[in-house]
């Protein structure tokens, strides 16, 4: 076999929930190099998110991500708090560290769901998605939605925890801690698990701190970085929490890292609702924030979540940049994939829990080859374009498009 | 007239085609328990199949027109030929011949070919991908469930099966000899049908669907037809050799086959709700550890066996 | 603890005559939570006109009018819930209390015109 076949996993694929497209050049069935290309989402929230108040910002942000929703709109209120000059209420805190630790939940067990089903182990997804919408219902009981809970507000938190939604949380952490056990009993023993998921998408621990992996990926490489132990916010300087680390440094340990996790979580769960503290859930805030800038992080289910704010004095936010936890992850992907095999493609790329559309900001392309960069003005991206489709037959020269002043 | 009726009716193509519908059906609803869910209503795979016959059938450019469409009735005829060799409401088949038993097991590949050469001439890199696989694993699983199927027709001395389903049914002690080879054909008739935890030639998340890729409408509604006919055909191969119980009445004879060909889509239910799907050369490794070794000692205990018991 | 394929078996099996987890929607009986955020209802005599909640919904769902004269008045709330995210931001925002939620999520419709409603 004289040429590699060159596969492209992506922009549309069944094993990806959004796209993104994995060029991946294999030798029979091994990966002998792989390409990975973002950038297919771009939203524009950053420059939406200066366009709107803070408060409008709030459910922007919040909608950066459709799993780590929570932790978004925290670090966002954070940021705004930080700028104003405003501490929150104890209580405030410690609902938001629920709030955090019940997605954590619901994170790690949609994950594990999707492992499964990219190995094709169908059951453990439906048995995990099953437990997971247990903590899909105490979140929307909690915040008011399923997926963006809407509790977080510039100064605390919009809804207060009533004493039977503590005992429905109690209720919902017993049943999950039990499930979880059966879990990671299953995740250690099943051997066709195994065979899948050990030895594969390999990032050791320099490796994960070269390419400057986080969450569980790099915590998987025994690099012990977890925000909420090195910079803790919200209440996570009085609740109890230890940073899981794994030794195998693959798919394996970051699924166990996971598991364990989930196991931490609800040990933190607990914490907080025994020692929630009375008091007010809200502080006033101003609606104009004073000038100043600020950079926060905070620990996503998926890793270090950093947001950088600047305000300008007025009602609207002067910058706004996002940099979620997949962006990070990104930068290894490359050398988690070489080496092994097509069948691990997908498993590898979810490994790392991604989150494609989180992370799409502009991008620049530059030639794989020369790792030359051009910038190509708008008025010579149209002609090439005419020229595209002229070469198909199709003449668009003659649409008239009304050019911006803003683009030139 | 009766044997048109045989062929087309009852028990050929339109009972087969029904019932593999209803097993379909089985399959999806005892899959979907097993998992805790509700599953498919009795009418979705009738559904499925209508609605695929309805659709635009779109051949590839780069296809080869002619093979391209022809490949599902290949397949689907196969099966259906093969059905017609197994024993259903008693102990003898529609045409029982001695080696039936033989050509069954390789009508039974031409499926699997035509899986290759429809990858292949789809020309789609994920189809290409997935015949590749195809044929890799028919090489590792079609020995072990050959000789699976074949060690049971040793110690009965009969090629075919309306044979070796009578003589089992006479000495219903010896079916117990046959348990590995049993675990065996089960094991790797997993890889036949191309079921978790070997469909890597599918492997959705992996190649997309794999051979199936570029096939669409009535094209992909026939091999639809044909895998769901396949899945008959195997069980029903599996019951008239290993569970070998049947009676003269043919009302209750064909009962007692629904209730063990059903029997056997449980089992192989089962086996692909525990376990994921393994790499193809984790599975060319297993098969040629595992299953084949134990299919061999069955062989050598069934010889031994035939010349010491009293036949 | 003792490795091997198929380890789920047990934990499947049992959930073969068990009561399955899903329901057959719409057939099925859905649970909503009380608190979960629905489609917001408006209390016109309490409103004010202050147009707080115009200006804070982040999805420009809601308008605001007075059809009534300035003394006597007769507030109206167009939501297009087409673009309502469900945040309640609104209900937060009104001094008067007169924006309220309902759990009640079933909003689909076969037509954009059919999303706006007059409240």
């Amino acid at each position: 076999m004289a040429k590699n076949l060159v596969i492209p996993i992506g922009p549309q694929h069944p094993s990806l929930k959004e796209p993104a497209c994995f060029t991946i050049t294999l030798e029979g069935e091994k990966v002998v190099n792989a390409v990975v290309g973002t950038g297919y989402n771009h939203r524009g929230l950053e420059k939406a998110c200066e366009a709107r108040t803070f408060i409008q910002d709030l459910y922007i942000i919040e909608r950066v991500c459709g799993i780590c929703s929570h932790i978004h709109s925290t670090t966002f209120c954070q940021a705004v708090e930080e700028l104003a000059g405003v501490e929150i209420t104890r209580r405030a805190a410690y609902i938001r560290t629920i709030m955090a630790e019940l997605e954590r939940l619901h994170s790690h067990l949609l994950w594990l769901g999707i492992a499964g089903h990219e190995v094709g182990f169908d059951t453990l997804l439906m048995y995990s998605w099953r437990d997971r919408e247990l903590v899909l219902d105490v979140l929307a009981a909690l915040g008011g939605n399923r997926v963006n809970y809407g509790i977080n507000t510039i100064g605390g938190v919009r809804r207060d925890v009533t004493p039977e939604l503590i005992e429905q949380i109690r209720k919902v952490a017993d049943i999950v801690e039990e499930r979880n056990k059966y879990y990671i009993q299953l995740a250690l023993s099943e051997t066709t698990l195994a065979a899948r998921l050990g030895g594969i998408g390999k990032l050791s621990h320099d490796d994960a701190i070269k390419f400057g992996a986080v969450g569980p990926v790099s915590r998987a490489a025994e690099v012990p970085d977890d925000i909420r132990v090195t910079d803790p916010y919200a209440a996570y300087d009085e609740v109890p929490v230890t940073a899981i680390t794994d030794n195998h440094a693959d798919v394996f340990g970051r699924t166990v890292v996971r598991v364990l996790e989930i196991m931490e979580s609800v040990k933190m769960i607990r914490f907080c609702l025994d020692n929630l503290p009375e008091g007010d859930i809200v502080t006033k805030v101003p609606r104009k924030i004073p000038e100043g800038e600020v950079l926060i992080r905070t620990e996503a289910p998926r890793g270090e979540d950093a947001h950088y704010v600047r305000s300008n004095g007025t009602d609207k936010p002067d910058r706004v940049r996002v940099r979620a936890a997949s962006e990070a992850n990104w930068h290894g992907m490359k050398h988690m994939l070489e080496g092994d095999y097509l069948a691990d493609v997908p498993i590898i790329i979810a490994a790392i829990d991604p989150c494609y559309s989180c992370t799409d900001r502009a991008i620049i392309l530059d030639n794989h080859d020369t790792g030359e960069q051009s910038v190509t003005d708008w008025r010579s991206l149209r002609e090439y374009s005419i020229n595209w489709y002229k070469v198909r037959g199709i003449d668009t020269s003659k649409i008239k498009i009304a050019y911006s002043p803003l683009i030139f | 007239m009766v044997a048109l009726f045989n062929i087309l009716v009852f028990p050929g193509f339109i009972f087969l085609g029904v019932y593999a519908l209803l097993f379909e059906f089985l399959d999806r609803r005892i899959y979907a328990r097993l998992q805790n869910r509700m599953g498919p209503p009795w009418f979705q795979p009738l559904a499925d199949f209508l609605k695929l016959i309805g659709k635009e059938a779109v051949i590839p450019a780069e296809a080869d027109k002619k093979v391209f469409p022809a490949l599902p009735i290949f397949a689907l005829a196969a099966v259906t030929t093969a059905f017609l060799y197994v024993p259903i409401w008693s102990g003898n088949s529609l045409l029982p011949f001695s080696g039936d038993l033989i050509v069954v097991l390789y009508l039974l590949t031409i499926p699997t070919l035509t899986f290759f050469l429809a990858g292949w001439y789809s020309t789609s890199v994920y189809a290409t991908v997935g015949s590749m696989r195809a044929l890799t694993q028919l090489f590792s699983y079609e020995v072990p469930l050959f000789m699976a199927l074949l060690a049971p027709a040793l110690l009965a001395d009969s090629w075919s099966i309306s044979g070796i389903s009578q003589f089992y049914a006479a000495h219903p002690l010896y079916i117990l000899i046959n348990i590995p080879a049993f675990v065996v054909a089960i094991v790797s008739c997993q890889g036949k049908l191309e079921r978790v935890p070997f469909d890597m030639p599918e492997a959705e998340t992996e190649i997309v669907s794999g051979t199936f890729v570029e096939y669409s409408g009535r094209f992909y509604a026939v091999f639809r037809m044909a895998i769901d006919a396949e899945l008959v055909v195997v069980a029903a191969i599996i019951a008239a050799i290993f569970l070998p119980f049947f009676t003269a009445n043919p009302v209750v004879g064909f009962i007692l086959f629904v209730v063990k060909t059903i029997i056997i889509l449980f089992i192989l239910a089962v086996f692909r709700s525990v376990m994921a799907r393994i790499r193809i050369e984790q599975m060319v490794k297993f098969c040629w550890k595992y299953l084949v070794p134990l299919a061999i000692i069955q062989i050598i205990v069934n010889i031994l066996l035939k010349g010491v018991l009293p036949l | 603890m003792r490795k091997g394929p198929g380890k789920i078996t047990g934990e499947a099996l049992r959930h073969v005559f068990a009561k399955p987890a899903t329901i057959s929607y719409p057939a099925g009986e859905l649970v909503i939570d009380k608190n979960y955020r629905g489609r917001i209802n408006f209390d016109a005599s309490k409103c004010i006109g202050c147009k707080l909640c115009v200006r804070d919904c982040p999805a420009n769902a809601i308008t605001i009018d007075n059809l009534g004269t300035k003394e006597e008045k007769k507030m109206q709330l167009t939501l297009n819930y087409a673009h309502c995210i469900f945040c309640c931001q609104c209900v937060d925002s009104c001094n008067k209390d007169a924006i309220s939620f309902e759990p009640n999520i079933e909003l689909a419709g076969t037509s954009r015109k059919d999303m706006i409603v007059k409240l």
